[in-house]
């Protein structure tokens, strides 16, 4: 087994007595996506900085290639950040921009250029060496960001919330050109973002983060039909969540006690403890075709048409405090107003510790 | 009724202005006379006293000295401005309020106390009276003003653009030579040309802290003290069109912006 490319072991920060990271651990493997979301004040950011360079964690290392890189300032480290603003220099031309680095380097003049035009190609901006950044667009100045930080083959890179100053068309471009330039490179990348969408259609490796920890790791559809915390079952997508009481549990099945009734469910908790059921909005059955668990009658509130799709949201009437957030297909005719039996299977609902 | 206000107002503007610009309007009218005496009436346009003045060598040497005086304090206030700006911009110092305050305080310090200070200093010092002495006196009044105009452009936008340059490579000398001052040329342009304006035709420091060698002002001041001259109007025209053409280099360096 190789070691990964980067290892965060432990890592804590605090901004004055302010907590922002409580003992993050991380491996990132080479080649790899990882998305770090979370909501502002996650700490994902930081932990970015921290990766990057520009922020020494109060304790904790942070390996990469197997050295020791907690205290290397950004310039001797192997790694090039994309910031949230770009920060492209406005008085060098795009070509001297995406140069920098090798100049910083002592390449020299025509390797230059010529590699930095092939980083330009890459991204799609061949044409665009002789202009200046104020000349190009939001979307062409992230590109020459991105052809800046990867013209001098970093080990990691880093991308602050890359699309967040795009309008939203152009982020779900601007997502799939950065999937494809991360496979044509292979290097790693590290994109923080707080947008889930992003963080699914983009991530090999998806860590959502929650004050300062790390909630769930792993694969984004992992992550999202099975997640480990009540956070990430709500942050990752949206659920409707029911509080239980676990009862015994027999056969690898456990019995759930909630205000909807007993739930008999496969998974093991302790006996007694507070429990949390997840339920997905497409694993929600409205009326029609019956689950094998039943979850009483609710009074539909809302619906809002999604185009393939549309987002239902109900009361039941047994608990008005629990709200359904269902997904029916688009031809239902559901409608505000109407009352429906909710049921669903077993199987999908995500047995959570509360 | 609204006529009359109009028309008081008119008259209002065309006094303050009159009272601002005659004196100018006649020293430069006057310098260009060709009679020995500048009085009226006006006997048509002549260069001679401008003649008069290039030729005069202790007046041309005082314009070169002016300028010298000029060209290297500005460089040394904005060069000292621009790095005290910085610091304060980018690092987290303690009392760094404070301090930013008294590094702009000889801004409302009178210049006649700030050039008897610098006389007393350096006479307890043994440093002569000198051109040198002149500059360093002109650098107290004119980094404060550098100080203020960079720190005031200094953004933290700008600080992404500093990392980002840190993060390709660069050190941290490079980042400021490569990075920070093209970025800040403006504000370091207008820092230039205003300390050369305030320099160009400060009086007092460098009266009190020249002796031999001195600077075009104290020279056309010792040419006054023989009586009202047409070479007096000549010089002071000429000072006063570097003035200008100084104030408008520091206009159109510092209102320049370029589009994001």
């Amino acid at each position: 087994m190789s070691a990964p490319l980067v290892d965060i072991r432990n890592v804590s920060h605090r901004f004055g007595h302010l907590p922002v990271l409580k003992n993050v651990s991380l491996a990132i493997e080479p080649g790899s996506y990882t998305i770090l979301l979370g909501p502002s004040g996650s700490g994902k950011t930081t932990l970015l900085s921290i990766l990057g360079g520009f922020v020494t964690p109060s304790e904790g290392k942070v390996f990469i290639r197997g050295a020791d890189c907690t205290a290397v300032p950004p310039a001797k480290r192997p790694t090039t950040t994309v910031f949230q603003d770009y920060a492209l220099f406005p008085h060098m031309s795009v070509g001297k921009n995406v140069g920098f680095g090798l100049r910083m380097q002592g390449v020299d003049g025509a390797t230059r250029t010529a590699k930095a035009r092939e980083a330009l190609a890459l991204v799609g901006l061949a044409d665009s060496f002789d202009k200046k950044p104020h000349q190009l667009s939001g979307g062409q100045r992230q590109r020459v960001a991105l052809a800046r930080a990867l013209v001098i083959e970093p080990a990691v890179l880093l991308l602050d919330e890359p699309l967040g100053a795009l309008d939203l068309k152009l982020r779900r471009q601007m997502q799939d050109e950065l999937k494809a330039i991360q496979k044509r490179v292979g290097t790693a990348f590290v994109h923080v973002t707080h947008d889930q969408e992003e963080a699914m259609a983009l991530a090999g490796h998806c860590v959502v983060m929650n004050d300062g920890r790390i909630e769930d790791e792993g694969p984004p559809e992992r992550v999202y039909a099975r997640p480990k915390t009540r956070f990430s079952a709500t942050f990752m997508g949206e659920s409707t969540i029911l509080a239980g009481k676990a009862g015994e549990t027999q056969d690898g099945r456990v019995a759930v006690a909630t205000r909807l009734g007993p739930i008999s469910l496969p998974g093991t908790a302790p006996a007694g403890a507070a429990v949390a059921l997840a339920i997905r909005p497409e694993h929600l059955i409205l009326a029609g075709a019956k689950g094998d668990v039943a979850l009483g009658t609710a009074r539909v509130s809302d619906v809002v048409f999604q185009g393939s799709f549309k987002r239902v949201l109900a009361t039941s009437a047994q608990d008005p405090a629990l709200q359904f957030i269902a997904k029916a297909p688009a031809p239902a005719t559901v409608q505000a107003g109407d009352t429906v039996a909710v049921s669903c299977d077993a199987q999908d609902i995500i047995l959570l510790a509360d | 009724m609204r006529a009359a206000v109009r028309l008081a107002a008119w008259l209002y503007a065309i006094a303050v202005y009159g009272f601002i610009f005659l004196p100018v309007v006649v020293l430069i009218l006057f310098s260009l006379q060709a009679t020995s005496f500048p009085i009226p009436p006006f006997t048509g346009p002549s260069l001679r006293w401008y003649q008069a003045v290039l030729s005069d060598a202790r007046l041309t040497s005082a314009l070169v000295n002016s300028l010298l005086v000029a060209v290297l304090s500005s460089l040394a206030s904005v060069t000292l401005g621009f790095l005290s700006a910085w610091g304060f911009a980018r690092f987290v110092l303690p009392g760094s309020a404070l301090l930013r305050g008294l590094i702009t305080l000889p801004l409302t310090v009178s210049y006649l106390i700030i050039g008897m200070g610098l006389l007393v200093l350096f006479n307890w010092a043994g440093v002569p009276k000198s051109l040198i002495a002149a500059g360093i006196g002109h650098v107290v009044i004119n980094l404060p003003l550098c100080f203020a105009i960079i720190y005031s452009q200094m953004g933290d936008h700008q600080i992404n653009i500093e990392r980002a340059a840190r993060d390709l490579g660069a050190p941290e000398w490079k980042v400021l030579l490569m990075i920070t001052v093209p970025v800040m040329a403006p504000a370091i342009f207008a820092g230039f040309f205003l300390s050369m304006t305030f320099s160009w035709d400060e009086f007092v420091i460098s009266f009190l802290l020249t002796r031999f060698e001195t600077t075009l002002p104290v020279e056309i001041w010792n040419l006054l003290r023989s009586g009202l001259n047409p070479k007096t109007n000549a010089v002071g025209s000429l000072v006063f069109a570097v003035s200008i053409v100084l104030v408008v280099l520091f206009e159109l360096t510092l209102l320049r912006r370029k589009p994001a």
